[in-house]
């Protein structure tokens, strides 16, 4: 089992996966986000292939109003 | 034709908006429209884990193609702060550069914290980016900022979201005489006069988002805008006439040849 801290969130995993299965996990595939994992911008071309490791700390953000 | 140039980009329209405070997608998308805006600022935010992945996206509303979105860092108080959500940001925007930089010093004011601004400014030039600054209107750090290579300094015309109007325009016109790149008055203005009376000191643009949101009718208040930054362009480049130095009256109409004075003289 792994740990991750999504979003400030501690969030807990059977098996290791990818950034990819992740989202697929979250529903989060396809859709207009960016991640950055432990301070590091994780480029779309890698989701498949960037495996995640326990207490990885990730953001997903997504563009909403603002000034 | 007279354009707003933003790093290299040309644009017909000088009013920059906000997408925040509006009631729905749709009211932003139509107050968009009416103030012909054409760089509009988003924010960027934790995605809601668990909630329903099937919202309408910001993104496609305001597609990419169509507007040129300008990503800032509101509610970030530190430079890391900042300098990370804005490489998040050009993530998110598929390798897009231009970016508006605030850090802000205290939650009350949302002043900005100039020692952090200078610091996130000069290693986001070094990673490429192209960076419009919201700044105090001080002329010595929006030089500085200028040199570090800000491609538009944008300073406050009073505290974001106040509607207090340009409280020093003074400052701002030492500003505007300083730069060589654009001066965006950023945050405070209130209304429709606000936006021409910055636009007449000489300002290239103005950007706002809560003067047109939470007006009663953002709509509406949304034209007046795009009309209010047209006439206070137009007014700045044709010349103000000279104001006279004491209050006394010059006659807009010739002085002689009235029926009045024909009566009194005959020749």
């Amino acid at each position: 089992m792994i740990q991750l801290i999504i979003n400030g969130q501690l969030q807990h995993f059977d098996t290791t996966l990818s950034v990819a299965q992740l989202l697929e996990s979250m529903a989060l595939k396809n859709k207009r986000i960016a991640i950055e994992r432990n301070g590091q911008i994780v480029p779309r071309s890698e989701f498949g292939e960037q495996t995640l490791t326990d207490g990885d700390q990730l953001e997903i953000v997504v563009a909403v109003g603002g000034g | 034709m007279d354009n707003l140039i933003i790093h290299d980009k040309a644009y017909s329209s000088r009013l920059l908006v906000g997408t925040g405070k509006y009631k729905d997608f749709a009211q932003t998308r139509e107050a968009i429209d009416a103030s012909s805006a054409q760089i509009i600022t988003i924010a960027v935010r934790r995605t809601n884990i668990g909630q329903s992945t099937d919202e309408p996206n910001l993104l496609d509303l305001l597609p990419p193609t169509q507007f040129t979105l300008l990503p800032n860092t509101a509610g970030c108080f530190t430079a890391d702060d900042a300098i990370r959500t804005l490489h998040l940001a050009r993530e998110l925007l598929d390798g897009h550069s231009l970016v508006k930089l605030e850090v802000l010093g205290d939650p009350n004011t949302l002043y900005p914290n100039i020692v952090e601004t200078i610091k996130a400014a000069k290693v986001l030039v070094k990673n490429g980016f192209h960076i419009m600054v919201y700044t105090s209107d001080d002329p010595i750090v929006a030089k500085q900022l200028e040199d570090i290579g800000c491609v538009a300094i944008m300073p406050l015309a009073s505290l974001i979201g106040s509607g207090m109007g340009i409280l020093n325009p003074w400052n701002l016109q030492i500003i505007i005489s300083n730069a060589t790149v654009p001066v965006i008055v950023d945050a405070g203005v209130g209304t429709a006069s606000d936006a021409t009376i910055a636009m007449e000191l000489g300002c290239d643009g103005v950007l706002m988002n809560t003067a047109i949101a939470a007006s009663k009718n953002p709509i509406l208040m949304a034209s007046a805008m795009r009309k209010a930054v047209e006439a206070g362009r137009d007014a700045f480049l044709a010349g103000r006439m000279e104001k006279r130095t004491s209050y006394n009256a010059d006659p807009s109409s010739p002085i002689n040849n009235t029926i009045a004075s024909s009566k009194n003289k005959v020749t």
